[in-house]
């Protein structure tokens, strides 16, 4: 189990948590839960999210890891230039 | 992906050192092919036909008689470019970009082209084609914009982010919000607070390059396309997407490129080229004009932004909030969603709360320019920062050190940092020659910090052992900064070979597997990671080679300092064998050497920098002088730091240019007034002092060199770092980027007027 942190605009999407807590191994299994707990995230998923795991952003890595006790925070996936 | 991408903390021999990049002397001598470069035999002229109007719709377009024109080959509006984006709506927004549906939302949107036989022909073309207007009310200023009573751009459109689904369509595209803590409470523990509200008016990246392409669209339903891009397999999968095809039939070579900072990240004529090919049945080349690229590409949002920040007597902060209202042009983005993001994340921060509006205007789409929305976050929050210290009656280098977010701080985005170079950016600051020299009359002196993300992305790059013993290294990411000489000197690391022996070149898109583009300083970054496991691979065949050539077991084979090494007593009569002598048997021992490598760099460091400014202002005029600038940033890692330098050294000459001069004008026509390098004045040489760099190098964790991006943060503190000059220079608070002479004079002549 991770608790992952959702930013501010993103929260009000999951009934306004900012904290949830999910059963997952890695990335793609947080997003695959996430969507299924809370529909609501899953346009912003599509569109793109990055997860930053103990500080570090991850934007493609799927199979990443989650830690168990990590800090999970989602973030929005941004441009550069 | 067998990659273990952590850092290693190992000794170099070739990354570090500056030999010449591969790229220069053709560069130096004409010989490089940039994007208008490339011609084919029989290729035609494209010409584009833009929008006068900010606001129109489009009532009826007549074509008829561009079409009749002799030399005319093809003629193309909206209906040539159908909606294939099936519920994308940000390629939706390409689409319509690249060609205008129903209404024309800029001056300068694209409405229909031509492809003829000459340039002149093509002109008269343009001149035939009847478009029939209906006028609408425009609006260009984002403050203007984001008030329920301005003309509406797309009444499709209700603000996301807010608590209630809002009832009524809005310019005003989206809300987003990012912080923690209780700024009410903190801003109760302030014993100081300054409070105050900035603009910055719209640049454009300013590339010296304008947009070129050639399209060749072939009978056979395949295409190819030579183009000036930051990311041809991008504009691969944009311009497929666009016009119906598979991606797989669309070939993309990208040339040198004279400039992209953001304005090449995605397609602006390039499906309208391929269209006019398509129709036409012949190649079209088709170059933006100067006023075209400042009309239709490019630029970055206008701002309009509320910072508050309290603190207390020794100096720590207690509070900071912002609010930001970015424009995005006249389709949805998220920019200032990135500015609420790196408003304050150079510092420590209990209470922060960041609010984003995207504002919609009749103005060009908003691309990104190099660490997008972060120079104008960075400008109100650090100005306010000076502020503060003075108010407090601290150095503005030791408030900072004071506030600094460090290893372990929760970002004001949100994740606890690791390992970052704020601290020791700040530090070296206070130490350098700079910030002792002495200050003339009429001159000040003003510092800031900035900071950007850096991203990975997906990458595959090949290298190639030849017979010769030369090594090819194939690479995906456009060269926008010196990434050839770099990589180059990544594989020789690896290989324990002579940078001389390694020659690097951007593959086209039928060469390599996806990589994504170079953006978010990720070019150097992404593909050294690649390289180094490409070359990781050719090394495992080199051993198994030479265990060949001596008839021994690979595992009793060693690589180092580019030689096979056979370790063990057993084999201690063999002598070494040298990568070229490996290379030269490898016919008989298994055909060609090389080494492949297809990953996602994940994991890029995040960046900050430091810079001081001296200005000198003329009070009578309110003229500037650049006098002296310093940048000192992280680089992670510089692999060649002439190019890590030159990088600081252009982000300073954009930001100071930003910073003093360059806008987009309007007028109340809603028409650009001055589209063109004449009337928008970027920095030339004679313009800037020397810009000294310091780079500093903290290692990433993520990558085994510990290189970090350096391509964006340079140009995130320039423009506050250049406000607190001018404002301790003139001595009044500039609030209003870009500081013209005009603006500077007004301001002074109106705190004179306070103080009488």
């Amino acid at each position: 189990m991770v608790e992952v942190t959702l930013w501010g605009s993103l929260a009000a999407t999951a009934g306004g948590n900012s904290k949830v807590e999910i059963e997952a191994k890695d990335i793609r299994e947080l997003f695959r839960k996430l969507a299924e707990q809370y529909p609501g995230l899953e346009p912003w998923i599509d569109k793109g999210i990055a997860v930053a795991i103990d500080g570090t952003i991850y934007r493609d890595t799927w199979s990443k890891k989650l830690p168990e006790g990590a800090e999970i925070f989602l973030l929005p996936r941004l441009a550069g230039g | 992906m067998n990659f273990d991408p952590r850092f290693s903390g190992r000794k170099f021999a070739s990354v570090g050192t500056r030999p010449i990049r591969p790229d220069g002397i053709d560069k130096v001598t004409g010989r490089a092919r940039y994007g208008a470069d490339f011609n084919m035999a029989g290729q035609l002229v494209g010409r584009v036909l833009r929008s006068p109007h900010a606001h129109a719709r489009i009532v009826k377009i007549d074509t008829s008689k561009a079409e009749k024109l002799a030399g005319v080959k093809a003629v193309i509006t909206a209906a040539d470019l159908p909606d294939l984006t099936d519920g994308d709506a940000a390629m939706y927004d390409v689409l319509d970009n690249c060609m205008a549906r129903t209404k024309a939302l800029y001056d300068g949107h694209a409405v229909a082209a031509v492809a003829a036989i000459d340039a002149r022909t093509a002109r008269q073309a343009l001149k035939l084609i009847e478009i029939e207007y209906e006028l609408l009310p425009h609006v260009t200023d984002v403050d203007e914009a984001a008030k329920h009573t301005a003309p509406l751009i797309n009444d499709a459109i209700f603000t996301e982010g807010l608590e209630e689904k809002p009832v009524k369509p809005s310019n005003v595209t989206k809300r987003s919000q990012f912080g923690h803590g209780d700024v009410h409470q903190g801003f109760g523990q302030a014993d100081f607070i300054v409070e105050r509200s900035f603009k910055t008016e719209q640049t454009h990246q300013g590339y010296i390059e304008p947009h070129a392409c050639v399209a060749n669209f072939s009978s056979d339903g395949t295409a190819d396309l030579w183009v000036c891009t930051q990311g041809h397999f991008v504009y691969r999968q944009h311009c497929a997407q666009l016009l119906g095809m598979e991606a797989s039939k669309l070939r993309v070579t990208s040339s040198e490129i004279g400039g992209g900072f953001g304005g090449k990240t995605h397609v602006w004529a390039e499906p309208v080229a391929l269209a006019l090919s398509r129709k036409a049945g012949r190649p079209v080349k088709l170059v933006m004009t100067r006023d075209e690229v400042f009309r239709a590409s490019g630029p970055t949002s206008a701002t309009s932004i509320d910072v508050k920040i309290g603190a207390r007597k020794d100096g720590t902060i207690t509070a900071a909030e912002a609010t930001l209202r970015y424009s995005c042009g006249p389709y949805a983005g998220s920019w200032a969603e990135i500015g609420a993001m790196t408003a304050f994340a150079c510092y420590k921060l209990d209470n922060v709360k960041t609010v984003g509006y995207e504002v919609l205007v009749n103005r060009p789409k908003t691309a990104a320019y190099r660490a997008p929305s972060a120079p104008m976050a960075a400008f109100a929050v650090e100005s306010a920062v000076d502020e503060l210290a003075k108010k407090i009656g601290m150095d503005p280098v030791d408030f900072r050190i004071r506030n600094a977010a460090q290893e372990g701080t929760r970002s004001s985005y949100g994740p606890v940092y690791g390992p970052i170079g704020i601290g020791p950016t700040l530090e070296a600051v206070k130490s350098h020659p700079h910030m002792k020299a002495p200050l003339g009359k009429n001159q000040g002196r003003g510092m800031a910090c900035g900071f950007w993300f850096n991203f990975g992305g997906q990458t595959c790059t090949d290298l190639n052992i030849g017979m010769d013993g030369s090594v090819s290294l194939a690479v995906g990411t456009v060269d926008v900064g010196g990434s050839r000489a770099s990589l180059s000197l990544v594989a020789a690391e690896e290989l324990g070979i002579d940078y001389a022996q390694v020659k690097a070149i951007v593959a086209d898109t039928s060469s390599l597997g996806y990589n994504d583009m170079t953006d978010g300083s990720r070019g150097t970054f992404s593909s050294s990671m690649a390289t180094i496991s490409a070359a990781r691979n050719a090394i495992l065949i080199l051993r198994e080679r030479a265990a060949q050539m001596w008839d021994i077991a690979v595992d009793d084979v060693v690589w180092e300092k580019g030689h096979a090494i056979a370790k063990g007593e057993k084999h201690g009569n063999l002598g070494k064998l040298s990568l070229k002598e490996i290379a030269v048997e490898s016919g008989k021992t298994g055909g060609p050497i090389a080494g492949h490598s297809e990953l996602v760099a994940d994991g890029a460091g995040v960046s900050f920098a430091t810079h001081i400014c001296d200005i000198e202002v003329d009070p009578e005029t309110g003229a500037t002088r650049v006098i002296r600038y310093t940048v000192v940033q992280d680089a992670g890692k510089a692999v060649h730091p002439t190019y890590v330098e030159g990088q600081y050294q252009g982000g300073a000459a954009q930001g100071i240019g930003w910073a003093l001069n360059e806008e987009y004008i309007y007028g109340k026509d809603g028409r650009l007034q001055n589209a063109g390098f004449l009337d928008y004045r970027i920095p030339v040489c004679s313009d800037l002092p020397m810009i000294d760099t310091q780079i500093l190098e903290i290692p990433n964790p993520n990558h085994p060199y510990g290189v970090r991006g350096v391509g964006e943060t340079s140009i995130v503190p320039p423009l506050a770092a250049i406000a607190n000059a001018v404002s301790n220079a003139a001595g009044v608070r500039m609030t209003h980027i870009p500081m013209s002479p005009p603006r500077i004079l007004a301001a002074i002549e109106a705190e004179r007027e306070w103080s009488k």
